[in-house]
């Protein structure tokens, strides 16, 4: 360990294994270390064994939940819109190689107590119970304009600006209402709160375009979203072996791996007595106490179910957004659900989560409208998870730290962070546009 | 997948297992490019290949270690759904034989039962230099229920056969690899955009 490198990075979770693989691939000699024994930081898929170690010491898990090593039960669960950046640096990498992708059963968000699939282009919003018939019409009208919708080609644009125009005005000149404006601003373009009606509205519609475009990326499926076989484990795993086959050096099973600091400045780690010294360092919130600041608390419950969620077309694998409005909540609670179609569980147990941002200081009563949706659970696992964020861009202490995950079940905002994070640390944007844009096929 | 009709060719995932330095891309290189080189290069960029095996109706996609053995950091994800693997040891050095015998443990352990496994005691070419005898690796490797054979990558010796042996050994049709239905791949390749009519 007594060497030198480029760059030092610690944990490994998904962002920093994309980051060590993108660093190795650029020619630096990375050193990657994790203090646990397994793969993955805050982002690892869990067997049954390791989840009740972690939240339950001490207890052995019944027999009637099967075999620990049938179970991949992920920290931070997420989907991935097969039309989103995470799979554009997926297929940049040519990390897909490693990994097996299905589609996700199903897209819903609740709707005045009742789930109900999202639609999501003009066509299915005809066919959604979600609107009365004029409605129906306004939404398709709107389905439309942003189908069509080219920014490079102005007769698209029906005379409107969406560069200065408000999300909240565009609405209004279709005359959505206000339950139809909450499916689609938050099951549809994914924002977390209501904040984005006030701006400009062209990042929301290009937000409800790339919905679409996941949704009709492969054909017969019923979802925008993709999941890897065998849990979001499996990606942070991929990237390090991207980073390895670049040179990269990896460490597992450094309890007491710490950050070096000379002049204020990060300059190596140390563990059982080495240094490895390097000139950045680069790690999730946790191996840098004292330079990151909590931005929000997430609280999450994990739920083993011995049924698909009810109202979701015996779904093996679903979302479900629940829109803060419909909750009343300044915040969306989200639902998550795999199983056996994606290795992630034995047969005929499913996995449920469910996620928000915490408002009071009763968290798991939060959790209660996403938890009423579940029917009957077998068991459940209750964690409240602070969500930190670097104080300083790492520009003057050559400390790169990644913000913690959010609550939110897709990647969006994972994979922003993760390319703010390689800006950073290069001065350079990450050209995703090398490869072509992910083209995909259905076998 | 392939379905394992008759003519098809069936996928089989292999992974390389040993100790730094016993041979295995060595191995890997000769086979499926004929290649040798005295000085390889720690794996870079090499560590993912494919070869066809006609006559078998087996193609191998091969996965190499890419250094994360070393500091016994090797992701679950390397074993996953892999139908075979070579536990490669130097035949003139004792202590790679020892670890081969762990990595054999491990693949008990972590690997799916069903796995063919093969014991390579490479570098045979090195007789001057043998540290372990083959009577003793060959016990070991019926014991535990691997089949062996003493190969030279440098001398391209016994090299193909592993592999050969290897696609004999596999099950047809049942690939333990096999995606279940309704996988996707997601590729770079330009297919014709998939896209729904929109308007009416």
């Amino acid at each position: 360990m007594d060497e030198t490198y480029d760059a030092i990075v610690l944990g490994t979770g998904l962002k920093e294994c994309i980051i060590s693989g993108l660093l190795s691939v650029d020619g630096l000699k990375v050193l990657h270390i994790d203090r646990n024994n397994y793969y993955g930081g805050a982002s690892a898929s869990l067997n049954l064994n390791q989840l009740y170690e972690r939240f339950c010491p001490g207890q052995t898990p019944p027999k009637s939940l099967g075999p620990s090593r049938d179970y991949n039960v992920d920290m931070v669960p997420k989907f991935i819109l097969s039309g989103g950046e995470l799979v554009r640096v997926l297929v940049h990498t040519d990390v897909v190689k490693y990994l097996e992708f299905k589609a996700v059963d199903g897209s819903f968000v609740l709707n005045k107590g009742r789930v109900e699939k999202v639609p999501a282009t003009d066509y299915e919003a005809l066919r959604s119970p979600l609107m009365g018939l004029f409605e129906k019409r306004r939404a398709r009208s709107f389905f439309i304009f942003v189908q069509d919708y080219d920014e490079a080609n102005p007769t698209t644009h029906k005379g409107y600006d969406l560069r200065s125009m408000p999300m909240a005005a565009l609405y209004k000149e279709y005359g959505l209402d206000p339950m139809t404006v909450d499916f689609i601003g938050h099951a549809l373009a994914l924002h977390r709160d209501d904040s984005y009606m006030m701006e400009p509205a062209l990042p929301t519609v290009l937000k409800i375009k790339l919905y679409h475009d996941s949704l009709t990326r492969f054909a017969g499926v019923l979802s925008p979203y993709i999941y890897p076989l065998y849990g979001l484990g499996e990606l942070p795993q991929a990237f390090a072996r991207l980073s390895a086959v670049y040179g990269g050096t990896y460490m597992l099973s450094k309890p007491d791996v710490e950050v070096v600091w000379e002049d204020g400045k990060a300059v190596g780690v140390r563990s059982e007595g080495e240094t490895a010294r390097a000139k950045l360092v680069v790690g999730d919130p946790s191996y840098f106490p004292g330079k990151v600041r909590k931005t929000s608390s997430v609280v999450r419950a994990v739920c083993l179910l011995s049924h698909p969620i009810p109202a979701t077309n015996n779904a093996a694998s679903v979302q479900i957004i629940l829109p803060q409005k419909q909750v009343n909540r300044k915040s969306d609670v989200y639902v998550f659900c795999c199983s056996y179609s994606h290795n992630v569980a034995p047969r005929y147990k499913w996995i449920a989560f469910v996620s928000t941002t915490i408002e009071t200081s009763n968290p798991e009563a939060e959790l209660a409208s996403g938890l009423a949706l579940l029917g009957q659970i077998d068991e459940k696992f209750t964690e409240v998870v602070d969500v930190l964020e670097p104080l300083a861009s790492g520009s003057q202490d050559r400390a790169f730290i990644s913000r913690g995950y959010d609550a939110t079940s897709h990647f969006e905002t994972t994979v922003e962070d993760v390319l703010e994070l390689y800006t950073r640390i290069t001065g350079r944007v990450l050209d995703l546009s090398s490869k072509d844009p992910v083209r995909a096929q259905a076998q | 997948m392939a379905e394992g009709g008759p003519g098809s060719i069936q996928q089989a995932k292999l992974v390389l297992l040993g100790d730094m330095g016993a041979g295995k891309s060595s191995l890997v290189l000769r086979f499926v490019k004929g290649q040798f080189f005295d000085y390889q290069e720690s794996t870079i960029g090499a560590a993912f290949l494919t070869k066809t095996l006609p006559e078998q109706g087996i193609k191998f996609e091969i996965w190499d270690t890419a250094g994360q053995e070393r500091y016994h950091s090797l992701a679950p994800m390397y074993y996953r759904g892999a139908a075979a693997a070579v536990v490669v040891y130097d035949i003139s050095n004792a202590d790679s034989f020892a670890k081969a015998k762990s990595w054999v443990k491990e693949l008990q352990r972590q690997g799916n039962p069903a796995m063919i496994m093969a014991l390579a005691g490479n570098k045979a070419d090195l007789t001057e230099l043998r540290a372990v005898q083959a009577d003793e690796a060959k016990a070991y490797a019926e014991e535990n229920g691997l089949f062996f054979w003493e190969t030279s990558a440098k001398t391209n010796s016994n090299v193909a056969e592993v592999f050969t042996d290897i696609a004999a050994r596999l099950p047809r049709a049942a690939a333990p690899a096999a995606a279940p239905l309704g996988g996707i791949t997601l590729t770079d390749t330009v297919p014709e955009r998939a896209k729904r009519s929109t308007c009416c």
